[in-house]
Order: C-alpha cells, then structure tokens, then sequence
C-alpha cells in the first residue's frame, strides 16, 4: 500500500515501548540514575541519524515478526536484559496501543499529530541530554518536511495500510478494559459521542438547493449519535497543543499492565494459515533487518555488572508462567539475534546478504531464504 | 441492534428493520473503502458476497434461509516485486450477455468467471512513471454497456471491452481527466436513452468527472472537490450521490455539475454509498444510513427525507450494499469483522 508508513509505525510503536519500559523501571524502583541511562541509551539509538536514514526510505511495510526484532535489538541497545516471556508483552502492549490510536484517529492526518505527542512526551523523558533532545527535533523536521504537504487522500491510504498491518489483533489488555476502551473480546469501543474531526460538520443537517445555487429547503434528522462541533484544530508546530490526547502517556498512573491471551482466538484460523504457510519474504525481510540494524549504532556498555534484568510481570513466576502458556499461534517466532558483539554481527549479516545477492535466482529464492534463517539461528 | 429514529415510525419515510443472522466469514474485511460487493441471481434465489481481507478477497454464495453453499478465496496475481500484493476492491460486473468478477491489487487487474472459477484476463499495471514514493495500484470498478471500465493510480481511467463470451478482452481506451487516484466508479444502472451522462468517476482529491459511454467514452463535466477525497460514488437517473471524506454526502445534477443537496450525514469519512432505488451512506463511525431521494416533477430539483438510522456497535464499517433490487434488505463489513452482517425490512 503506502510506502510512507514505516517511519510513522515505528515512531510510535518506540514511544509506546518507553512509555512501558520508564514505568516497570519506576515499578522495579531502579535507581534514578540507571532508569535515566537505559532511556537515553535507547532514545538516543532510535534517533540516530543514519538509522532515522534508512527508515524513511519509500519502502513498505514487513511482517510484525520482522519489525519485532528491531525493537529486541533496540530495547537491547540499552542495560536492560529482557527475556522472551517479558519482549513478547511488551511488544503485544506497544501494538495494542497504536492499533487503538490509528482507529480512533478523527481524520487520517490526525496520526501525525498521534507521532508528535508521541515525540513530545520523549523529549520530556530525556529533558537533561541536549545532544539527543537535538536529535529528536531533528526527527521533528524530517517528519514536517516528508508528511507535512501529504494531502488527505495519502494520508487515508497510510491510515489503511496501518489498519492492515493491525488487522486481527485482538489482544487484551487491561488497562483499556478498565478504561472501558476494549471490550471483553478485545475489539475497542467506538464511541458515537464527542467532537467530530476538524472539517466536519455535526451530522443532523439536509440542505436543499434550487439550480441557481440558492438554499431553499433545510430539513434536520434524528443521526443516532450525540456529537459536538470540534474546537479547534492541533498544532504540527515543533512546540504547540496538539489538542487530540491520543498517544500520551497513559501509563504515567502507576497501573499494572496485564495482557490476556485467550482473546484472540476468534480469528484464530486466519492467523494460523498466515503461519503455516512458508513464508516467501524470509529474504527480502532479512536484508531489511541488515540495513536498519546497520543504521543502529550501539555501544557496549563499559560494565558488564551495568546490565539488569527488567520484567514486565508483577512477579518471576507470572514472567515464566507466561512464557510457558503462551498459545502457539501468538508466538513471535524471533529471528534470535544476539545482543552482544552488535556492530560485528550487523556488519556480518550485511555481508552474508551481498554474498547471496549476487548468485539470486528466483525459484532458489525461498530455500535460500531458509538456509539463511537456518544460519542466523546458530549465530 | 436499536433502531436510531424509532420515535419517528409516525413518520411515513421511516422504515424499521430488524438484524438477520450474520454470515461468517474466513477472514475478517480490511479497512478499504467500498469493500463488499453484492450480486443478487434472484432467478436461482441465490445472493453472492464479495469481500476483501487483504492479500486474498473471499467470494460467498449465499441462500436466504440456508448455510453458505459455496465459498472460493481468491489471491492477487503475483507480478514482479516480493511483498505479497495486497487487493483493493472486488467487484462484479453485469454486462449484456455475461457477469464477470474483477479483482484489482497492487500489481494489476484481474478479471474471473463470475463464480471465481477461472481467470478470463490479466492486466499488469505498469508502474512506469511513478516516482519511488507513490504506491500503484489499481481501484474503481464498474460495468458500461458492454464496457468494464477500472480506476488506476495514476488517475487515469482504462476502458475494457468485453467480448459476450472467451478471453478476448480488449483495453480500447485510457480516459484522462483525473490526476489523483481513483477511488470509485459508477454507471447507472437505468441507462434509459435520455440518459446522456451514464458513468461518473471520482478521486482521492473530491474530483468527480461525468462521461457518456460509447465506442470513445466523452468527458462531459467536471465538478470540483473541497479538500477531501470522495471515496465512493453511485449515479442515478441523471443524479450523482458523492460521499466523502469528511462525512458528507453531496447530490449533484450530472449533466450540469449543479448542487442540488448537501447532507452532513455523518462523523467519520463515509466508506460506502448504493443505490436501489433508495440511497444506502454507510461510514467510519459506525452508522448506516438510508434517505429516500424523490424528484418532484415540475421542480428541476431533488428532495431527500432520512428513512433509517442504523448503528453498528464499535464497527468501523468499510463497506455496505442493498441485498435486494427494492432495498428492503442490506449488508455490512466492518474492519476486523469476520462477518457479514445482514438487516432486513419490517
């Protein structure tokens, strides 16, 4: 669909991540100065420049499995050591959200401003490092100067490739059925009542005219909703009120974050066949993953005894619990790409790809795609 | 589901309907626009639903008290490129002597049998002057005379010629008069001989532009957007209904381009309009609507009354059509809805 999606999938699927990993750092009491360098350390990763390069490439979107390793890499750029059970919820929390975000847009441009209160609540995360504050507004600029003139039209076909790429995910989680967000099987509640978007009308009016163009019959009906003039327009300033709440914080409160599996069962069937079926974009999903890895420039911390584990669950036992009774069908399949000795490895990958590159045939394609993954695995 | 305007049944427009049982479907509809179409064989009591779930588009054949008789999935045809190719729109075509589906992606056009079984034709589109960041792909379908006429990318409208049986199927012309993409395509279906304008083509940026079909089809007016895209279109005894992006529905004469009614019909952009003979408006924002369109028959102009409010609870609908040819039954999709949802007339 819209080869202009990727940067803004990944802008706030990150935000979403640190939204989560600054709260469990808070509910695990690590040490101000410790949670401060782990969303630094990731921050100034995901804004790196020749990463930012790579993502705003015109390129389309690939499956949720590949972008889930990004954000392993990404949460692994930093001291923090999640294991599976803990990467898997975080990544489950992080799509919900955005998944709700983009349906509840109000006009399909509105994602952007969805980007920005994403870019402005990270900002404020990192208040005391200039360096990468300066990053992220440059970030900002790229982001005004590529989506700033899209007209509505592109921006609805984003909105669809975005919905597309949510498409059967049903994961609850309980945060928003508290909230009263997500129904009990995991579809959002879509409220008939509020504001409508900038540039519509409140629905309710027929008005009639005669062939020179004048009103002559204005009739109102009964729409079923209860709905408001909208108040005014947000910013897509640098700094400004960007009126729409979606994609603050909303983990700032103090809440514990669960996720219940069994919700997606439903649409089990299209899931399965998806995973079942071999899957032909093995190879051109790898050489994705070697450039924007290669864009990622991490650093080894100067202390391994730095490093710690952060969980996503209350407790070790919930953490293993969830590992063991996660279904099938929801497991991620991670292309496991070690943390350690990052730089060589990306740079070894990148050279592996060239080396399969040059004797490509098509029908060898997938088996090669295989082999690789084959080979990435004993890495 | 409640009825919204119940209160209103003394009102001799209103009409009540009630919820049939839904029809299940293999995967759930994605969020395109215009995504179900219908094709009623009331001589084999036999309705066909036509769905788009994304890489692959379900056809359902569909008898009023029984289960689905038969079910089909079709795929896009992979061209060059790996991605697998997504669908846009699925649509039937009702032509002189035959009915043929067609399918169209983003690598091109495909047109079947009507029952999916065979592939009759293969359009590739060509994605030649396409700068790297605009997406290409085909969307807008409709049937003229013995015409299928497909919507494309670039705004360009390509005109095939059909034969009445076989393979032989032609592109005779490419229409220029959009320079966005396509989004929706409407003949009437009336096309009595006073009809001059029969087709109406509609873009991404609210253009519509109205032609008279032919052996060259001939552009005959234009009629301006406002900033927002009309994302789906129905013509109708020289009216045009146009709904778009910021909820509104339009009526226009289609000889002249003449407004004749605005409604603010909705809070979310409209994803599907149909016409039989009433007009059916469904949206974003989870209402279905239908008016009653009259033209008075001394006046020039059009009266239209709101006959039914219909909400479908905290579904995103994308795409909704008359099951019947007097509109007293009517579908539904909704984004990540396996289902088609069905409501008929008390």
């Amino acid at each position: 669909m819209s080869v202009r999606t990727l940067p803004l999938l990944f802008l706030n699927l990150g935000g979403e991540m640190l939204y989560i990993l600054d709260q469990r750092l808070r509910a695990q009491n690590v040490p101000g100065d410790k949670a401060r360098k782990v969303l630094n350390d990731i921050v100034s990763t995901m804004f790196n420049r020749k990463f930012m390069e790579e993502l705003f490439k015109p390129q389309e979107l690939y499956s949720k499995k590949a972008l889930r390793t990004v954000y392993d890499r990404l949460a692994h750029a930093s001291i923090i050591r999640l294991n599976q059970a803990s990467m898997d919820k975080l990544y489950d929390l992080m799509t919900v959200a955005f998944k709700y975000q983009v349906l509840m847009c109000p006009r399909p441009k509105d994602v952007l401003l969805v980007t920005f209160n994403h870019l402005d609540a990270i900002k404020g995360l990192i208040r005391d490092s200039p360096a990468i504050l300066n990053q992220v507004d440059e970030t900002f600029q790229q982001l005004t100067e590529v989506y700033g003139g899209l007209s509505a039209g592109e921006f609805q076909l984003i909105r669809q490739t975005l919905l597309i790429f949510f498409q059967d995910l049903h994961i609850r989680v309980s945060i928003f059925l508290k909230d009263r967000v997500q129904n009990s099987n995991g579809r959002f509640v879509l409220p008939v009542s509020g504001p409508v978007p900038w540039g519509t009308e409140v629905p309710g009016l027929i008005r009639m005219f005669n062939s020179k163009g004048e009103e002559v019959k204005t009739v109102e009906f009964k729409h079923g909703g209860n709905y408001v003039a909208a108040p005014k327009e947000g910013s897509f300033e640098l700094y400004g009120d960007r009126v729409l709440k979606l994609g603050t914080n909303m983990y700032s409160v103090n809440r514990p974050v669960e996720t219940h599996m069994s919700g997606a069962s439903k649409n089990l069937a299209s899931q399965t066949q998806e995973s079942i079926a071999p899957n032909p974009l093995a190879k051109e999903e790898l050489n994705f993953l070697a450039r924007l890895l290669g864009g990622m420039e991490t650093k080894k911390p100067s202390d391994p005894e730095a490093r710690f584990r952060l969980n996503l669950f209350a407790t070790e036992e919930e953490e293993e619990q969830a590992a063991l009774t996660r279904p099938e069908e929801l497991s991620y399949e991670v292309i496991n790409i070690q943390a350690t000795q990052d730089q060589q490895r990306s740079e070894e990958l990148a050279r592996i790809m060239g080396e399969f590159e040059i004797t490509d045939a098509p029908r060898q394609s997938a088996s090669k795609g295989d082999d690789l993954l084959a080979m990435m695995d004993e890495l | 589901m409640v009825a919204a305007d119940s209160e209103g049944s003394k009102d001799p427009g209103a009409r009540m309907f009630r919820r049939e049982r839904s029809i299940p479907l293999r995967g759930s509809a994605a969020a395109l626009c215009n995504n179900l179409s219908v094709l009623q064989l009331p001589v084999r009591n036999l309705t066909h639903f036509g769905v788009v779930h994304g890489p692959s588009a379900q056809l359902l054949s569909f008898a009023p008290e029984g289960l689905p008789l038969a079910q089909r999935q079709l795929h896009a045809k992979e061209g060059a490129g790996v991605s697998p190719p997504l669908i846009t729109q699925v649509h039937w075509c009702v032509l002189p002597f035959r009915v043929l589906l067609v399918l169209t992606s983003h690598r091109g056009i495909q047109m079947f049998e009507s029952d999916g079984s065979i592939m009759v034709y293969w359009h590739a589109l060509d994605s030649g002057d396409a700068s790297p960041v605009q997406a290409v792909f085909a969307r807008g379908i409709a049937a003229s005379g013995h015409f299928i006429c497909v919507g494309t990318w670039s705004g360009r409208v390509l005109v095939f010629d059909i034969p009445a049986k076989g393979p032989n199927i032609v592109l005779s012309e490419e229409l220029a008069g959009h320079q966005t993409p396509i989004t929706d395509i409407a003949t009437d279906p009336a096309q009595g001989q006073d009809c001059v304008a029969d087709m109406v083509t509609a873009d991404d940026s609210g253009l519509l532009c109205v032609w008279r079909s032919g052996p060259e089809f001939k552009l005959l007016t234009r009629i301006p957007g406002f900033g927002v895209p009309c994302p789906s279109v129905q013509l109708w005894q020289g009216t045009v209904a146009a709904g778009y992006g910021n909820g509104q529905v339009r009526l226009y004469e289609a000889s002249t381009g003449t407004l004749h009614v605005q409604i603010n019909a909705h809070a979310r952009a409209i994803c599907a309009l149909d016409l039989a003979p009433e007009l059916l408006s469904a949206a974003e924002d989870t209402f279905v609507h239908i008016w009653k369109l009259s033209r008075s028959p001394e006046s020039v102009s059009i009266e239209v009354e709101h006959c039914h409010g219909e909400c479908v609870p905290d579904t995103q609908v994308c795409g909704a059509r008359f099951c019947d040819p007097s509109g007293s039954s009517f579908a539904v999709t909704g984004y990540d809805l396996a289902e088609i949802l069905r409501f008929s007339s008390m």
